[in-house]
């Protein structure tokens, strides 16, 4: 029985016995994505649902490819990432950076708490309307939406983790006689930047809820703005476009943040 | 002048509903060199004393004085190795052992070498650019005995930096430990309470007694124990004889009465 032990056979069959079962997932992925689509397509064909509400994916293929014909649909959809992109980065930096400071000042972080724990448990979106009388209705104030949706709850998460870094491994540096700075930047930040990271993907999809809701708001171009206009003119394919396309942006948005993830955190392989 | 002297320490921590004690009239001096032993059950205020040593701690009352000077804070005179090797896991071991010549702004290529032969010396040639995780706890610890090293310290304050390691790599550790220090003639105080540990590595031990801390009695190794490496001195006839006298000690410690 021993003798038959073939230790690279078996390393084969595991090796295939692990594709088979990636390829499985990937099957029933597709299977899911087209099951979906074309029961989707069928069912308003069929009328088993309103069309007129429900569109289809035809309808909705056919809408952007007239979109992209007249040049409307890529100017929407460049202001949205742009401001999504701008919002989803000054929110993070923004709460990284009121979190460095808490963290530098404790006396500072006592006082601030109690103001901390009201601003989280306040609806940012609720804000809007004070934005744009106070920035204006341009990109400005859907950025700022994008943003301070995401900077609070940075701040307080960051922060904790600041927090929570092991003691020893300050130690280990004031020992070497460090400064708070230099404590700070060789300890403090690089353990944090799983928690940055987990932060990032959240906050990813934050700036895409600030800044359609700040785009519902202003009216005036961008991806949200074409699910209002879409909903008053009552076109529905509209706005299952625009839904689309959100989601494809903000799905690419979090692989970027993966991206950054695995250039980050070298030690985790 | 002693080269290290320690001076009527108290430290008393302070909570919201309480005061503790931890270190009561620590008085002790200590020559170049010489390798001493704090030796005591936990919660005698060993790190406490560790800590005030390094400049980490003020102490409520008293002095530390090296080479007749007074330490406010931590610098280049003390090198700190704690229970754990503490590596920092996102820096290679490279990165990691030269944090300290950085940190002080003394990383020159002349450092830099000396502490990557050092590394080469202490067994651990090849992994400078591995990270942490990939190495064994006994390695893990000798970097972190090199980090320690590399900005040549004149104190080495050792805290239990061996209770986390299994027991044939902690005899084997202790033994390169106590050999690399009288190689560069360090001067090192060891916390630990492991009666064996402080017999086989040092010159004289500290015994102390729990909450307040206090040295309830010095224990002089003798002269040809102190010459054998820890190995060998875990085999000494004497050896026994002494551990005999010290577990006495702690005992008649434990047993007295709570005031």
């Amino acid at each position: 029985m021993k003798q038959n032990l073939n230790i690279n056979n078996l390393h084969h069959l595991y090796l295939q016995s692990i594709k088979k079962e990636k390829r499985l997932v990937r099957f029933y992925q597709i299977l899911i994505f087209i099951v979906f689509f074309g029961f989707w397509e069928i069912a308003s064909r069929s009328h088993w649902i309103d069309p007129l509400i429900f569109s289809a994916p035809s309808k909705v293929w056919n809408l952007f490819l007239d979109k992209i014909n007249d040049g409307s649909l890529f100017n929407n959809l460049a202001v949205t990432l742009f401001e999504t992109v701008l919002g989803f980065i000054i929110g993070t930096a923004l709460g990284v950076i009121i979190a460095a400071l808490l963290w530098w000042s404790e006396r500072l972080s006592n006082i601030l708490d109690p103001y901390l724990v009201i601003l989280n448990a306040m609806p940012k979106v609720a804000l809007g309307p004070i934005l744009i009388v106070a920035l204006g209705t341009g990109y400005v104030s859907i950025i700022a939406m994008g943003a301070i949706i995401s900077v609070i709850i940075t701040t307080i998460v960051i922060y904790t983790s600041f927090k929570e870094v092991d003691y020893n491994y300050i130690k280990v540096l004031q020992t070497f006689g460090a400064n708070r700075k230099q404590i700070f930047r060789d300890v403090i930040l690089p353990s944090s930047f799983p928690a940055i990271i987990s932060t990032l993907k959240v906050n990813v999809g934050l700036s895409w809820v600030g800044v359609i809701v700040g785009e519902f708001l202003v009216s005036k171009q961008g991806l949200g703005y074409l699910i209002i206009y879409g909903f008053q003119v009552f076109n529905f394919t509209l706005i299952f476009l625009s839904l689309l396309l959100i989601a494809i942006c903000a799905t690419l948005m979090y692989q970027g943040v993966e991206l950054l993830e695995r250039k980050l955190i070298k030690d985790s392989k | 002048m002693s080269f290290l002297s320690i001076k009527d320490i108290y430290h008393v921590y302070f909570t919201k509903d309480s005061t503790t004690t931890a270190l009561e009239d620590i008085s002790l001096t200590i020559e170049e060199g010489e390798f001493i032993s704090l030796l005591g059950p936990s919660g005698c205020g060993k790190t406490t004393l560790l800590s005030i040593i390094a400049g980490l701690l003020k102490p409520t009352y008293g002095e530390v004085l090296i080479e007749g000077k007074k330490i406010e804070k931590a610098k280049s005179d003390i090198g700190y190795m704690l229970q754990q090797d503490y590596l920092f896991p996102w820096k290679t071991i490279e990165e990691n052992i030269l944090v300290g010549l950085q940190i002080m702004n003394q990383e020159t290529e002349q450092t830099r070498k000396k502490t990557l032969d050092l590394l080469e010396e202490i067994g651990l040639k090849g992994v400078e650019k591995a990270y942490p995780k990939q190495l064994s706890g006994g390695m893990r610890q000798r970097a972190a005995l090199v980090r320690t090293l590399a900005t040549n310290p004149k104190i080495l304050l050792l805290d239990e930096p061996f209770s986390a390691l299994d027991f044939q790599t902690k005899l084997k550790l202790e033994d390169l430990v106590s050999e690399t220090l009288k190689e560069y003639q360090k001067t090192a105080i060891l916390v630990t309470h492991d009666i064996g540990e402080a017999i086989a590595m040092s010159d004289r031990i500290f015994l102390l007694s729990k909450r307040p801390g206090k040295i309830a009695k010095v224990f002089d190794i003798p002269e040809n124990l102190r010459n054998e490496t820890p190995f060998d001195a875990r085999q000494h006839p004497e050896y026994s004889n002494i551990f005999q006298q010290i577990w006495e000690e702690l005992d008649k410690l434990e047993t007295k009465p709570e005031h």
